[in-house]
């Protein structure tokens, strides 16, 4: 079971998220979209949206240099893995508050305002009961993870995600026996990946940095032949 | 030089009646889905008046449009790119529902279903976003009409930067106008550029500005960068819809539903040639005043021989340029000036202009005592102050506005002279700088305002740009998505996808 979960698992998840988004923008664009909701109701969406997304990206960030960056790279930059477990825990931990503070604002909203609440989908009210799930759950291994600072059980982390990645056997095998509080959150980790094509998720993959690079402000479209071309 | 073409808009404020026909037919073509009940593609309001949503002129509230930076640039009001983009978890500039209107309906089925009782029935209104009861509706998409509610709210209005406004809520005093709204459709359109998806197009072939839904994410900031507020979120999809000027009828040479529909025959459509080069330029010049010459410098004159050469050049079709020849638009924004743009201080170069409304004479009971300027009453005698509807046409220039109430003035003597005197007054012409042929033809095309007159449309040549066969079996007009309704409905793998030709972007 255990292998199941964290040696097949996340190849079965990783798997739908590629192959579930690129199928849904191509056959579904319309779909693809924020969701957005502020413009029936700008109370606390303003607040807790920007808390929420500002701490989700540092999270994300962090999650994807700590836990795919080699080892090696640390090594040779002189971070010791009890340094680099400290900077996760004091920079995920004050991320993770900020961004737990915004994701219950906007629960809170969404349950309770009217208007919000009536047109939701049941997608949008599970996954951001989901993620407020995560959120704690991501927050408790803190403690966990406290109980030994040298840093030897996140470098595990570090090799079964690495191994995940590059297809190498016995990923399962290096976290076989860490806290539970580490499966869970890993478990639901990987179910988000599981359920991101199905939900608004995906805006996060149209995030507009082209923006800056568009020449200009406007945009024209031409249906004509040009001479020139 | 880049020729480009566009299809323009005029309204003749001086015949709109009010009487809603463009909103509704706009509403029942357009508007009727979830999600979009609370918009309205065109509506009308009373002015003066704080409009729909709320106070959408006050840009020091919203920060719709543009600014010019201190070293000259243009960059929306609301922000640069950077701004833009840090915003977007949060956008502090976008409107709340309730700033147009909390959309509602009737419950008109208890007026047959409830039960005996000893008081009559009623149809009380209910909420369509939750469905809930609504005890008191606190407004509506059109909530001034007629001068509806107190002066001291109404004059909230913008358009009174200047102007000693507090005699106008004495009952002798007052004045209103009509004033319908569309999307402007700029040459330099202030949602587009704030789109971070790029999702917000202006076409090359016809000036139109489409939203692209499949590429449109919901990131709101075209909703805050319109000055005009007219582009709309639908909060059902989730994604931004706005006027199209009907682009299916006008491809196929026929008015907007607004324009056809339209029972005072104010609204007119026609081709304005227009140099795509000169456009930031012309929205940058230092003063707000100038913004409307500015854009009278960007149109290019359809019967230069030059303009044609290089209009062909561009592809332009050769019935465009016939077109232009003959516009009404031309006519009136640039032959006789009678047409301006609204609020050009917004910088956004609109393509919907308006003919400013003449008004009856102030204090006309005191007979005798009209100014009198000549054989013409003295425009500044009306009971609309022409300040007022500089603020709203000119960004407060008020000769412009003048010249073309004058003229219109002096169309209307030469024409009685003429039809009731039997007399030809070239002088009433003249002193408004218009020739006695002129005068005849503003006549025709104003006055008169036959369905030919008012709706000068060339075809788009589809034909010239896409293969017949390729959209054979297709469906026509949809809420993208191909022919779903917009809302997936499993089958996440199902469906041939045709291969369809895109138009690509050239800027």
């Amino acid at each position: 079971m255990h292998n199941f979960l964290f040696g097949i698992y996340p190849y079965i998840t990783l798997v739908v998220l590629a192959v579930g988004s690129i199928a849904r923008y191509e056959t579904d664009p319309f779909t693809w979209k924020t969701s957005s909701s502020q413009l029936l109701r700008r109370r606390q969406l303003i607040l807790g949206s920007v808390l929420f997304h500002l701490g989700i990206l540092v999270i994300f960030v962090g999650h994807f240099v700590g836990l795919l960056t080699p080892i090696a790279i640390f090594d040779a930059l002189g971070i010791s893995h009890g340094a680099k477990q400290l900077l996760a825990m004091v920079a995920g931990g004050v991320a993770g508050v900020i961004s737990l503070t915004g994701a219950l604002i906007l629960l809170n909203r969404r349950l309770s305002d009217p208007r919000i609440r009536k047109t939701s989908s049941f997608a949008d009210i599970a996954i951001l009961m989901i993620l407020v799930a995560q959120l704690v759950l991501g927050l408790g291994t803190i403690f966990a993870s406290a109980q030994h600072l040298d840093g030897h059980e996140m470098t595990r982390f570090m090799t079964w995600a690495q191994k995940i990645v590059t297809f190498r056997a016995g990923a399962a095998e290096e976290i076989a026996d860490v806290a539970l509080i580490f499966k869970l959150h890993m478990f639901l980790g990987l179910t988000i990946f599981l359920l991101f094509p199905f939900t608004r998720l995906v805006h996060m993959l149209s995030a507009p940095v082209r923006y800056v690079l568009r020449p200009g402000y406007q945009v024209v479209r031409s249906r004509r032949r040009h001479p020139a071309e | 030089m880049k020729v480009r073409a566009q299809i323009g808009m005029v309204l003749n404020l001086d015949k709109c009646i009010g009487c809603h026909t463009c909103s509704v037919t706009c509403k029942n073509v357009w508007t009727t889905r979830e999600g979009v009940e609370y918009a309205w593609f065109n509506n009308v309001e009373t002015k003066p008046g704080t409009g729909y949503p709320t106070d959408w002129e006050n840009q020091s509230r919203w920060n719709g449009g543009w600014i010019r930076t201190k070293s000259g640039k243009l960059q929306p009001k609301q922000g640069g790119k950077f701004r833009i983009l840090a915003n977007i978890f949060g956008n502090p500039d976008l409107p709340e529902i309730d700033d147009y209107y909390e959309p509602f309906d009737f419950d008109h089925d208890h007026l047959k279903s409830a039960p005996e009782m000893e008081a009559f029935p009623t149809a009380r209104p209910y909420s369509k976003i939750t469905g809930e009861r609504m005890e008191k509706i606190e407004k509506g998409p059109n909530w001034e009409e007629i001068l509806g509610g107190e002066f001291s709210k109404r004059s909230q209005d913008y358009n009174f930067e200047g102007i000693q406004k507090a005699i106008y809520g004495e009952y002798e005093n007052t004045f209103m106008m009509y004033l319908p709204r569309l999307c402007e459709h700029c040459l330099n359109p202030a949602c587009a550029a704030s789109c971070p998806s790029g999702a917000i197009y202006k076409r090359e072939e016809d000036g139109i500005v489409l939203i692209d839904q499949e590429k449109c994410r919901g990131w709101r900031m075209c909703v805050s960068g319109c000055p005009y507020k007219k582009v709309y979120y639908n909060w059902s999809t989730g994604k931004s819809e706005k006027c199209t000027l009907c682009y299916p009828r006008i491809e196929s040479g026929q008015p907007t539903v607004c324009s056809e529909t339209c029972v005072g025959r104010i609204r007119y459509l026609g081709v304005m040639l227009y140099d795509a080069d000169k456009i930031s330029e012309a929205a940058s010049v230092e003063q707000e005043k100038d913004l409307y010459d500015a854009q009278l410098g960007v149109f290019l004159d359809p019967n230069d021989p030059e303009v044609i050469a290089a209009a062909r050049a561009e592809g332009v079709p050769e019935d465009w340029i016939a077109s232009a020849r003959v516009s009404p638009i031309w006519k009136m924004a640039m032959e006789w000036k009678v047409a301006f743009p609204l609020h050009p201080e917004y910088r956004t170069l609109p393509m919907v202009w308006y003919i400013p409304p003449l008004s009856p004479i102030q204090n006309a009971a005191q007979a005798g005592s009209i100014g009198v300027d000549g054989d013409m009453p003295d425009v500044k005698s009306l009971r609309i102050p022409v300040r007022y509807l500089a603020n709203m046409l000119t960004a407060g220039d008020e000769a412009p506005v003048v010249t073309a109430l004058e003229r219109m003035l002096a169309m209307r003597a030469y024409m009685r002279a003429k039809t009731v005197d039997g007399v030809i007054d070239e002088k009433i012409a003249a002193r408004v700088g218009l020739s006695p042929a002129m005068v005849e033809d503003m006549y025709k095309i104003m006055a008169l305002a036959d369905y030919e007159d008012r709706f000068v449309i060339p075809t788009t040549h589809r034909e010239q740009v896409e293969d017949a066969y390729d959209i054979k079996g297709g469906c026509g007009l949809t809420d993208g998505n191909g022919c779903s309704t917009g809302i997936s409905k499993g089958n996440l793998f199902g469906g041939k996808k045709r291969p369809l030709k895109m138009p690509h972007e050239v800027m």
